[in-house]
C-alpha cells in the first residue's frame, strides 16, 4: 500500500454555498467520517463540512491511534467491532495507505480482582463477535518478550487477555483519507470557519452563523470535540458532558520491534510502538476538567516511572515530545450519539478516550441516521436520552484510558 | 511547567497534591424536580473560561479551599478568603 500519501492526497477546496443538504461541524475523523459515508453509502453529496482550524487539527491529531473493541458491555463490542473490522479494509476501499498495522493487544493483569476482569472480558468479547482470549504467562513473554514479568519486584504479572484485533493507524491519513473521498464525491469542506451561532426556527436548528455568514442546512450535525457544550448550549440543550486534558509522549525510535500494544491499568498506562519505531506513551486523563492543550513535567516523570517498572528497555530511550488533547468524557464512558430531541440537530460527542478507534463507525452509523431518519440498531443504546431513561452504560473496558 | 495551585496554607503548590471538586450548578431556569435531579447527577456546565471550584489539599494541610481558574488556559486567578 502506498506509504507516501502526502504526495498522491487530493484535496479540492471549494467556496462556501449559502445552503447545504448537510451541514457538520467539526472537520475531525467523526465529521469527515460522516461526510464520507454519506456521500459513499447514501449518495447525499451537498454537505458542508465546517472546520475553526484545519483539518485533524483537534484531537483526531493528538491521540494515539490505538483501535480495539475489547470492551466490556455487549453495546460496545459491537459497535467497536465494526469499527475495527471498518478501518481494516479502509485502505482497500478508498486505495489510501493509512499505514493500517494489526498488532495485538495485550491487557495485563497484576492482581486477582484485574485477572477476573480480564477473564470477564475474554468471555464477553467471544460472545459479542470480537476475538479475545485469556493467555497464559508463556504466551505473554512469548508475545511481548521485553516484559519484565516480575514487575521490577512490585507489580508482578499474573495473566492477561490478549485481543489479536489491536491496531494501530496514522491519524493524519485517516483524516486526509475521508477528507478525500468525500471531497471526490462533491462534499465540501472549509477549514478556518468558525462556527458561531445556530440559527433556530420555531425551536428547529436551521442552519449555522459562521465567521464567514450565515449559512442554511436541512440538517445540523455536531462532530465537534472539545467545544460540544458550547455549541450544544446554542440550542438550549445541556450535555452530559466534561471536557478533560489528556496527555502522551513519544520516545526516539527504539531500534527493536515492540510489537503489540501493551496496556496495564493497575500501573495506569499504555504503550505501542509509531511505524517511525518511536515509543508512544499515554496515561490517565488529567482529574480537572479544562479546555488547556498544556503539559506538565508531573505526566512525564510519573507515566514513565510507571512504564518502564514493566518495560525497563524504555530507560535507555530518550524522550522527544510530549502534548496534549481533551477528550469529551460522558459520566459513563460511552459515546453519545444521535437525535438530540431538536429538529434537525444531530449530535455525536463523549468520545473521552476512545474517539480515533470509532471513527468508521461513527462516521458510518450517523451517516445512516442522517439519511435514513431512523436510529441505527447499532448506536441506538448511546443516545442522548438514555441517562433520563435510567439506561446509562457503565463501560469498565474503556475506563478512562485509550 | 505543570499547574501551581495558591494553597492559603502551605503557598503555591503543583496540582497533582490537590483532588478536585467540582461545584455542580443546576441553572434556576429548570424547574422541574424530576429534571433538576437529572440535571444534577449526569448535566456539566463544562465551562470555557474563568470558573469558580473546590479543591481538596490531599497531600498538604488537608483542607478545602475555592479557586477561580479559567478553564481556557488554565489560568489561575486569585483565590478568595480561607471557608
Amino acid at each position: 500500500m502506498n506509504e507516501f500519501i502526502e504526495r498522491h492526497v487530493r484535496l479540492s477546496w471549494h467556496a462556501p454555498k449559502r445552503s447545504y443538504d448537510v451541514v457538520i461541524v467539526g472537520g475531525g475523523g467523526h465529521g469527515l467520517a460522516t461526510a464520507y459515508y454519506l456521500a459513499t453509502r447514501h449518495g447525499i453529496t451537498n454537505v458542508a463540512v465546517l472546520e475553526r482550524k484545519y483539518i485533524g487539527a483537534g484531537n483526531t491529531g493528538r491521540n494515539t491511534t490505538t483501535i480495539r473493541a475489547n470492551y466490556g458491555i455487549p453495546e460496545a463490542v459491537r459497535f467497536y467491532q465494526r469499527s475495527l473490522d471498518l478501518y481494516a479494509s479502509l485502505e482497500e476501499e478508498t486505495g489510501r495507505g493509512i499505514t493500517h498495522r494489526q498488532k495485538g493487544l495485550l491487557w495485563l493483569a497484576h492482581s486477582e480482582a484485574s485477572i477476573r476482569a480480564e477473564r470477564a472480558r475474554a468471555e464477553v468479547n467471544t460472545a459479542f463477535g470480537a476475538k479475545t482470549e485469556y493467555v497464559s504467562l508463556g504466551e505473554i513473554k512469548k508475545l511481548c518478550p521485553q516484559l519484565d514479568m516480575t514487575g521490577g519486584g512490585v507489580w508482578p504479572i499474573l495473566g492477561a487477555s490478549y485481543h489479536p484485533g489491536g491496531a494501530t493507524a496514522r491519524h493524519d491519513r485517516v483524516v486526509w483519507t475521508y477528507a478525500e473521498g468525500a471531497m471526490r464525491r462533491g462534499v465540501h469542506v472549509h477549514q478556518r470557519t468558525a462556527v458561531t451561532g445556530l440559527i433556530m426556527d420555531g425551536g428547529r436548528v436551521k442552519g449555522v452563523e459562521t465567521d464567514a455568514g450565515p449559512i442554511s442546512a436541512g440538517v445540523v450535525v455536531s462532530a465537534v470535540g472539545g467545544h460540544v457544550t458550547a455549541l450544544a448550549s446554542m440550542a438550549g440543550l445541556r450535555l452530559p458532558i466534561r471536557t478533560h486534558p489528556l496527555q502522551a509522549f513519544v520516545t526516539n525510535r527504539y531500534a527493536l520491534g515492540f510489537d503489540p500494544i501493551v496496556v496495564s491499568s493497575s500501573l495506569l498506562f499504555y504503550a505501542s510502538q509509531t511505524a517511525k519505531g518511536e515509543m508512544l506513551l499515554g496515561a490517565e486523563i488529567d482529574r480537572q476538567p479544562s479546555y488547556s492543550y498544556r503539559s506538565g513535567h508531573h505526566f512525564l516523570q510519573s507515566c514513565a516511572h510507571r512504564a518502564m517498572t514493566l518495560l525497563p528497555f524504555l530507560r535507555h530511550l530518550r524522550i522527544l515530545r510530549q502534548w496534549t488533547g481533551v477528550c469529551d468524557m460522558s459520566p459513563d464512558y460511552s459515546p453519545v450519539m444521535g437525535k438530540t430531541g431538536i429538529e434537525g440537530f444531530y449530535i455525536t460527542t463523549g468520545w473521552g478516550t476512545w474517539g480515533f478507534k470509532a471513527i468508521p463507525v461513527g462516521g458510518e452509523q450517523m451517516a445512516e441516521l442522517i439519511a435514513t431518519g431512523g436510529t441505527p440498531e447499532l448506536i441506538a443504546p448511546f443516545s442522548l436520552d438514555r441517562f433520563a431513561r435510567d439506561r446509562t452504560l457503565a463501560d469498565r473496558g474503556s475506563a478512562g484510558t485509550h | 511547567m505543570s499547574i501551581r495551585i495558591p494553597c492559603p496554607h502551605c503557598g503555591a503548590r503543583p496540582i497533582e497534591e490537590f483532588v478536585y471538586g467540582e461545584i455542580p450548578v443546576v441553572p434556576d431556569s429548570i424547574t422541574d424536580p424530576d429534571k433538576r435531579n437529572l440535571d444534577r447527577a449526569f448535566i456539566h456546565n463544562n465551562p470555557e473560561g474563568p470558573t469558580t471550584e473546590r479543591w481538596f489539599h490531599a497531600m498538604g494541610c488537608r483542607r478545602w479551599l475555592t479557586l477561580r481558574r479559567d478553564t481556557r488556559d488554565d489560568e489561575i486567578l486569585p483565590v478568595s478568603p480561607v471557608i
